[in-house]
């Protein structure tokens, strides 16, 4: 492989982020390679989301630097990062609701070459068969589940080179969780796709990602492979007590 | 309050008393309301204002209000779902009934629009209302890119409705440009207003732009009223040239005109039915432009945005960008429709730019359902056509100065009591307007249909 080859996809150097006065992200420091998945967890205000949208431009780096793929991103405007091949799923889910499944789908691509869109619309509805059957309906007339799926697929379909899902989790119910948590997985083994994810389901996000991290009050405290940060007690103490 | 009385009130014999107070108390409440505002009347009395009272409107007024009360209660509310029942049930009823007429109202409202001035009924009157219809369904298409399609919400639209009408007026009485020439002229000027609009309310949303937009508003007609150097301020500018028909001017004397040409008989009407077809073709040019831009990237970047800005952004759209040419393509609108307001008029003043008119458009636009092009005709056509009806009812005025004893009554003061009223019945009645669905931009094999809102939240839809 080549030198361009072997330097991370995304690096996040000593970056920290504040809400007015508030700190919310200290010194973070990680990094994705190419193909790999990648999960940040941290209970409810670590700062997971926060790093996600400062990857995104806002809140704004105060201090530090985002480099993807060799370019420093650090305060881009965000259409421009999205421009660079990231694609996110944000948290919340944030579909168009009074807009059909079709055209959330039309609205992901909007960057992504036209040519494609056939193709990569038959292949996230194999992804998820359910939002094929649903393509006439309103976005805001889904279910929890089919609405994250939407948001998932959404991001597909601007044929990114980097996947950012915010929480995919988030109020699904277990078996829903596991078939999303498999689709990310098959998009990784399938197709090589990087995926940064960040997510208070540890269980889950920390037996699916190749390594993770773990961010508390907006610092990293520990860091290492899936498997190296389940074995851990304080993980399993801070995350994953009272069952999964 | 309500509520409370119906619970506690035993089932079936109680019915009749229970319904008896509650509109007893309706009627006290009629009578807190209007036992000043109807009771008492100043009048001039020698040596000074004396008081007259009129203690039977307000009896007239409790007496209306305890039946009314007593009737719907008995006969209409639903025991147990109260008001809204009945309201869900007559707009579902509304909504079935309107389905099949919808795909043939459209067509059949256009090609009305275009054979009216042959029509028998069409009198000089009815032409005119027409032209102050049309403009204000131009007015409204125009502003619905801006509040219904982009979800910008704009309190000052008037703004570039003056900016296209001073834009003509002043480029027409001093260089004496033709209004053809100047009508492309005068949407761009407003569209680059819009874009000067655009610029410092980028990141407001909701009610901060709102204020923001409402003080440009007023600023635009500030400036027209005080630069009296340029606009002649308070006075207005008159002799404002008329449009011409290929070079052909509407007038009974002289070498080039249109009855001349033809070989016909002078007739004034000519001009107004003139008019009448500009109107109409920049209204169904503005329809056309908008529906082909909502297919468009663009267009459904502006959908997106009225939904997500947020999500829009990672999406790797643009915001900024998309909300510039929402303003500017909808001031474009509002330049076009002041430009026709300019030469039809004659003469304008900043008197005709105030903030009732953004009132009556955002009116419009909310009412006939935003986003809704068919919606925001019907909506024009209620209200414009509807407020001129109101000055020709003389049966109402003779009604009411029979019947109450009230002197000079004239129902088109009562404009904005009956606008009001229609607002609030609309927004309880069909709260997305009159038609509350969209059209999707894109499906997938034949299937079309229309997307009923009554399946999300308001907030979502």
């Amino acid at each position: 492989m080549s030198a361009q080859a072997e330097r991370p996809l995304l690096e996040i150097c000593g970056v920290s982020a504040f809400y007015g006065k508030i700190q919310a992200l200290r010194d973070v420091d990680m990094t994705v390679n190419r193909g790999e998945i990648v999960t940040m967890i941290g209970a409810n205000g670590a700062g997971k989301s926060t790093l996600m949208m400062t990857i995104f431009g806002r809140p704004r780096a105060r201090s530090g630097r985002i480099i993807f793929d060799g370019t420093d991103i650090t305060g881009m405007p965000a259409h421009e990062i999205a421009r660079m091949g990231l694609a996110q799923s944000p948290e919340g889910r944030r579909i168009f609701p009074r807009m059909t499944v079709m055209e959330n789908l039309q609205m992901g691509a909007a960057l992504a070459d036209p040519e494609y869109f056939e193709a990569d619309l038959r292949r996230v509805f194999e992804l998820f068969p359910v939002l094929e059957k649903r393509q006439n309906q309103r976005g805001g007339t889904l279910s929890g589940g089919e609405q994250q799926m939407l948001a998932i697929a959404r991001a597909l379909m601007a044929r990114p080179r980097f996947l950012l899902l915010d929480e995919p989790s988030l109020g699904l119910a277990p078996l829903l969780v596991k078939q999303i948590f498999d689709v990310i997985r098959e998009l990784n083994e399938k197709e090589g796709l990087t995926v940064f994810l960040v997510e208070q389901n540890a269980f889950h996000a920390l037996k699916l990602a190749h390594r993770g991290y773990v961010l508390v009050n907006g610092r990293v405290t520990m860091s290492g492979s899936g498997e190296e940060l389940l074995a851990k007690e304080e993980v399993r103490a801070a995350y994953l007590e009272g069952g999964v | 309050m309500t509520d409370a009385t119906r619970e506690s009130a035993p089932a079936g014999g109680g019915k009749l008393a229970e319904a008896v107070k509650e509109s007893a108390m309706a009627a006290l409440l009629a009578f807190v309301l209007t036992s000043l505002m109807l009771g008492v009347r100043t009048v001039d009395a020698p040596g000074g204002l004396g008081l007259q009272y009129r203690w039977h409107l307000v009896i007239g007024a409790m007496v209306i209000v305890f039946v009314g009360r007593l009737l719907l209660k008995l006969f209409w509310w639903k025991e147990d779902g109260g008001a809204p029942a009945a309201v869900g049930a007559a707009s579902g009823r509304f909504a079935t009934l309107t389905e099949p007429l919808r795909k043939f109202a459209a067509p059949a409202l256009v090609i009305f629009a275009f054979v009216l001035p042959f029509l028998p009924i069409a009198d000089r009157q009815i032409i005119d209302i027409g032209i102050l219809v049309l403009t204000y369904v131009l007015l409204g298409w125009g502003l619905n890119v801006v509040v219904g399609l982009a979800g910008l919400l704009d309190l000052g639209y008037v703004a570039f409705y003056a900016v296209g009408a001073y834009s003509y007026a002043l480029l027409a009485t001093h260089f004496g440009l033709s209004f053809w020439t100047v009508l492309p002229l005068a949407g761009i000027l407003a569209a680059m207003w819009g874009m000067i609009l655009g610029f410092p309310v980028l990141r407001l949303r909701g009610d901060y732009l709102a204020i923001v937009t409402l003080a440009f508003g007023e600023i635009i007609r500030v400036i027209l009223l005080n630069w009296v150097e340029v606009t002649k301020g308070p006075d207005g500018i008159s002799g404002i040239p008329r449009p011409s028909f290929f070079g052909l001017e509407f007038k009974r004397f002289g070498e080039n005109t249109f009855h001349n040409f033809f070989g016909i008989e002078y007739s004034s009407m000519h001009r107004i039915i003139f008019l009448y077809y500009i109107i109409l073709v920049l209204a169904m040019i503005t329809n056309y432009v908008t529906m082909r831009l909502r297919r468009l990237p663009v267009g459904r970047a502006w959908e997106a945005m009225r939904e997500d800005e947020i999500a829009c952004r990672a999406l790797g759209i643009n915001t900024t960008n998309t909300k510039l040419t929402a303003f500017a393509i909808g001031a474009f609108f509002g330049g076009l429709g002041g430009s026709f307001f300019a030469t039809r008029q004659g003469f304008i003043s900043p008197e005709s730019f105030t903030f009732i008119e953004s009132a009556i458009i955002l009116a419009i636009v909310v009412l006939g359902g935003m986003g809704s092009q068919f919606g925001v005709a019907v909506a024009a056509i209620a209200m414009i056509g509807g407020f001129e009806l109101l000055r020709n009812m003389d049966w109402v005025k003779g009604f009411v100065e029979s019947t109450f004893g009230i002197e000079n009554f004239d129902p088109n003061e009562y404009r904005m009591l009956i606008f009001g009223l229609l607002m609030v019945v609309i927004m309880v009645w069909k709260p997305r307007g009159f038609v509350g669905t969209r059209m999707p931009t894109i499906f997938l094999g034949k299937e079309r249909k229309a997307i009923s809102g009554d399946l999300v939240k308001e907030g979502e839809g």
